[in-house]
C-alpha cells in the first residue's frame, strides 16, 4: 500500500505539470504561428468492414490529391494534412469518427464517407458540431432534404441523377420490363425508387424488385425470383461478396437464354471484369461515373490524374495488376478536396470560428470546368441541394473490358430541387 | 420458374448450407459434449480455415486443384494446433468453468479475428475452385464443385461417426463425455483428451472453412454467420449429440434453401430462431440430447 501510494503521488503531480505544459503548447500556435499551422481535414475512411474496398481506394486517392494541393502550396497560404479515422463501414462508429475527428483530431472539417447507412447515421452528428461534412457516397440522402446545412455532397452525382440519365437509353436500347436487383439498404432503395419511376416514365415497367441484404454471402437463392419474362435485368449489389454475386449470376444462367443486362458498375468495383467465371457478362451493360478503362479520347488530364493515384490504363493498380480500384467512385474524394480548396480560398477561411462563412461559400459555388481538379469532367453544384451534378458514361464489356459506348449530359440527370438548404438554419 | 425447377434449385442450395453447416456444428457439438466447454471463438476457426486456403493458394505454384487439396490438410491442421494452444494457455487454465471459458472464448473469438484483419486485411478475396465445372440443367445451371461440398461433407461426416464408434481415440471421447471422473479413474489422461477434442472441433470448422471458400471468398468477418447457425442447429439437435446436430443441420439447412427461395431468407432466419426459442421452452435437451 505505501509503495503504490509512494509512487501515486508524484505521477499525479506529474501528470498536472505535464497538462499545464501540454495546454501552454496548443495555446502557443494561435498567438505565435497562425500562418503556419496546417488545416488539418479529418477523413472518416471505410478502412474494414463491408466497404474496405473502397476505403482502400479512397485513401489513395485522397493521398494523391493531398499531394498536389500541398505541393502548389496548399490552402491559403497554409499546408493541408488529412487524418484519416476508420469508421469499419459502420453507421454506430461513423457518427463516433465525426466526433473525434472534430473534437479530439481538431479537424477543420470532415469528409470522404461513402456507405449511404454510415452517412445518414453520422450526418446528424456533423450538424450538431457544426462542422461541414463533405460526402462522397451517391445517396440522394444529401438532396433530399434528409439530412442538414453542414452536410455535402460536392464531389460525385447523386443516384436519383444518374438513373434519370440512364434510363431512357436502357429503355430505348435494351427493354421495357426490366427486373432490379439492389442492396437492401438507403442506396439501394434509391436506385429502387427512382429508376422504377424513371422507367414509368419512358413507358417501361419494373416487374420485380429484388432487395439482398448487403452482408449477404450466397446469392442463388435470390435468382428464381427474376421472373421469366424479364427483358433486362437491372443490378446493384455493394459489399464484400460482389464478385461471389457475378459469379452465381453467371452459374444460374450458365449457358442458358440470358435477359439483357444492366448493371451499375458498383457490383464489379474492385474486380477485374477478366476473372474466370465471369464470360457470361461478355456483351452487358454497365454505368460508370469515370471509365476504368482509358478511353481512347479522354481527356487532357486523365493521364496525370492516373499516374498521381497509381492506376494504369486498365484501372488497376500500377504495382499490382490485380488489385483494381473503384475507379468509378474514388475521384469524389479527389474532385472534393479541391472543391474544399476553392471554397476555403474564396471565403478566406481561417479557423474553425469560419466555418459557417465556409459552408456559405460553398454553397454560393456552381459552374465547375473540366480541369485536373475535376478529372472525372465539369460539374455543376447546386448550392440549394447541396448536390452535384456531373456526366455519366454507359460501356460495354467488349473482350473482357469494359469500353465506353455512350455519354450522357449534365442535362440529362437535372431533377427539380427537393429542398433549399441555404433557406435553413446553421 | 416453374414450381418443380425451383424447388429443386431450393433443395441444392439447402444441402449446401446443411453440408457445410453439418460439419462446423459437429465440431461445436463435440467440444461441448465432451468438455462441457460453449465455444463461441468456432466461428473464427471456422473462417481461419478460410483464411489459410487462401493463403496455401496464394503462395503455392502449380494447379489449383493442388493447392486446394493441401488447404484441405495444412489448415485443419494449422487450425487444429491453434486451438490446442488455446486450450493449454487457456481453457486449461480456467479448469473448463463452463461461464469463465464463455468469457475466454469471446475473447478468443476477437483476437482471433483482429489478428486476421491485422495481417490478412479487411478485404475479401477469392480463392479458384479446384476444377470449373458447371452443370446446365434445361432451367438453370448450377456449379459442380457445391455439388462437391455435399460430397466431401458426407464423407468426412462419415469418417467422424467411424472415429467416434470405431476407434479406440473415439471410445475414450465418449467415455469422458460420460463421465470424467471415472474414465480418469480408469487411467484415461482427460487434460490430453480434452485437447485433443478442442483441436479436432477446431479443425473440423476449419474443414468446413476450406471447403466453402471457393464458392464465397475468404473475408476475417465470415465467422459470424456459421457461428449463429451452428448454436442454432446444435441446440435443436441436443447438446453433445452428434447424430442430433447432422440431423438439424439438415434440417435447418433445407428448411433456409426453400424458406429463402419460396418466402426471403430473412423470414428464413426468424423462424430457425423461433425454432430454437421453441426447442429451449418445451424440450431444453434438444432433440436427440441425454436429459441433463
Amino acid at each position: 500500500m505505501t509503495l503504490r501510494t509512494s509512487l501515486y503521488t508524484p505521477t499525479r503531480r506529474g501528470l498536472l505539470k505535464a497538462g499545464a505544459a501540454g495546454l501552454a503548447v496548443a495555446a502557443m500556435p494561435g498567438f505565435v504561428g497562425a500562418q503556419a499551422a496546417p488545416i488539418k481535414v479529418g477523413f472518416q475512411l471505410h478502412r474494414t468492414g463491408i466497404g474496405a474496398s473502397y476505403g482502400r481506394w479512397y485513401e489513395r486517392t485522397a493521398q494523391a490529391a493531398l499531394k498536389l494541393i500541398n505541393d502548389g502550396g496548399g490552402i491559403n497560404g497554409r499546408p493541408v494534412e488529412i487524418v484519416f479515422e476508420d469508421d469499419a463501414t459502420d453507421p454506430k462508429r461513423g457518427s463516433e469518427v465525426v466526433e473525434k475527428l472534430t473534437v479530439q483530431a481538431g479537424c477543420d472539417v470532415v469528409m470522404g464517407t461513402l456507405f449511404s447507412h454510415v452517412v445518414i447515421g453520422s450526418a446528424p452528428r456533423a450538424g450538431e458540431l457544426k462542422v461541414p461534412y463533405l460526402v462522397c457516397s451517391e445517396g440522394y440522402h444529401v438532396a433530399s432534404g434528409m439530412l442538414n446545412r453542414w452536410t455535402l455532397q460536392p464531389g460525385i452525382t447523386d443516384v436519383r441523377s444518374q438513373i434519370a440519365s440512364m434510363a431512357p437509353w436502357v429503355s430505348a436500347n435494351l427493354g421495357k420490363k426490366v427486373s432490379m436487383i439492389f442492396p437492401d439498404f438507403a442506396f439501394g432503395h434509391d436506385h429502387r425508387d427512382f429508376f422504377t419511376a424513371a422507367m414509368a416514365a419512358q413507358g417501361g415497367e419494373v416487374i420485380a424488385q429484388i432487395a439482398i441484404p448487403p452482408t449477404e454471402t450466397s446469392f442463388t437463392r435470390y435468382f428464381p425470383q427474376i421472373p421469366a419474362e424479364t427483358e433486362v435485368l437491372y443490378h446493384v449489389m455493394v459489399g464484400p461478396a460482389v464478385l461471389t454475386f457475378v459469379k452465381e449470376l453467371g452459374e444460374f444462367y450458365g449457358s442458358g437464354a440470358k435477359p439483357a443486362m444492366f448493371g451499375f458498375i458498383d457490383s464489379l468495383e474492385a474486380v477485374d471484369t477478366a476473372t474466370p467465371g465471369l464470360e457470361f457478362l461478355e456483351g452487358s451493360y454497365f454505368w460508370e461515373a469515370h471509365n476504368r478503362v482509358k478511353p481512347a479520347d479522354a481527356g487532357e488530364h486523365e493521364a496525370a490524374y492516373r499516374a498521381a493515384v497509381g492506376v494504369d490504363d486498365n484501372g488497376a493498380s500500377v504495382s499490382d495488376a490485380a488489385d483494381v480500384s473503384t475507379y468509378s467512385h474514388m475521384f469524389s474524394t479527389w474532385e472534393t478536396l479541391f472543391f474544399l480548396k476553392a471554397a476555403m480560398e474564396a471565403s478566406a477561411y481561417t479557423g474553425p470560428a469560419d466555418r459557417q462563412k465556409l459552408v456559405e461559400a460553398m454553397e454560393a459555388m456552381s459552374d465547375m470546368p473540366y480541369g485536373i481538379e475535376r478529372p472525372q469532367g465539369a460539374k455543376l453544384f447546386n448550392g440549394r441541394t447541396h448536390q452535384v451534378f456531373g456526366t455519366q458514361n454507359i460501356s460495354q464489356v467488349q473482350g473482357g473490358k469494359l469500353m465506353r459506348v455512350h455519354q450522357t449530359s449534365m442535362a440529362d440527370g437535372a431533377y427539380e430541387d427537393a429542398v433549399d438548404y441555404t433557406a435553413t438554419s446553421f | 420458374m416453374a414450381f418443380g425447377p425451383f424447388l429443386l434449385l431450393a433443395l441444392m442450395e439447402g444441402m449446401v448450407t446443411a453440408a457445410v453447416l453439418a460439419l462446423a456444428a459437429c465440431g461445436l457439438s463435440l467440444v461441448f459434449g465432451v468438455m462441457r466447454v460453449v465455444n463461441v471463438a468456432h466461428g473464427e476457426f471456422y473462417m481461419l480455415g478460410a483464411v489459410i486456403a487462401w493463403a496455401v493458394a496464394a503462395f503455392m505454384p502449380g494447379p489449383p486443384a493442388l493447392a486446394f487439396a493441401a488447404a484441405l490438410v495444412i489448415a485443419p491442421l494449422l487450425v487444429a494446433a491453434l486451438a490446442a494452444a488455446a486450450d493449454a494457455l487457456i481453457l486449461k487454465r480456467l479448469n473448463y468453468d463452463p461461464e469463465a471459458t464463455i468469457v475466454a472464448t469471446i475473447g478468443l473469438l476477437y483476437m482471433i479475428q483482429q489478428a486476421t484483419l491485422s495481417i490478412y486485411g479487411p478485404n475479401a478475396t477469392p480463392v479458384t475452385a479446384p476444377f470449373e465445372w458447371r452443370i446446365q440443367l434445361p432451367w438453370f445451371g448450377y456449379s459442380g464443385y457445391k455439388l462437391f461440398v455435399i460430397l466431401a461433407a458426407v464423407l468426412v461426416l462419415l469418417g467422424l461417426w467411424a472415429i467416434m464408434t470405431r476407434t479406440r481415440a473415439g471410445l475414450i471421447m465418449r467415455a469422458t463425455q460420460v463421465d470424467r471422473t471415472t474414465a480418469q479413474s480408469f487411467g484415461i489422461n482427460v487434460d490430453r483428451v480434452y485437447m485433443g477434442t478442442f483441436a479436432f472441433g477446431a479443425g473440423l470448422a476449419a474443414l468446413a472453412g476450406v471447403l466453402i471458400v471457393p464458392i464465397q471468398q475468404a473475408h476475417y468477418l465470415m465467422g459470424g454467420d456459421p457461428l449463429l447457425l451452428s448454436f442454432i442447429v446444435v441446440i435443436i439437435g441436443g447438446l453433445g449429440s452428434l447424430r442430433g446436430t447432422v440431423i438439424a443441420a439438415l434440417f435447418i439447412g433445407l428448411s433456409d434453401g426453400v424458406i429463402s427461395m419460396m418466402f426471403s431468407p430473412t423470414l428464413a432466419k426468424i423462424i430457425a430462431t423461433l425454432l430454437v426459442a421453441m426447442v429451449l421452452v418445451f424440450r431444453p435437451q434438444g432433440l436427440f440430447g441425454a436429459k441433463a
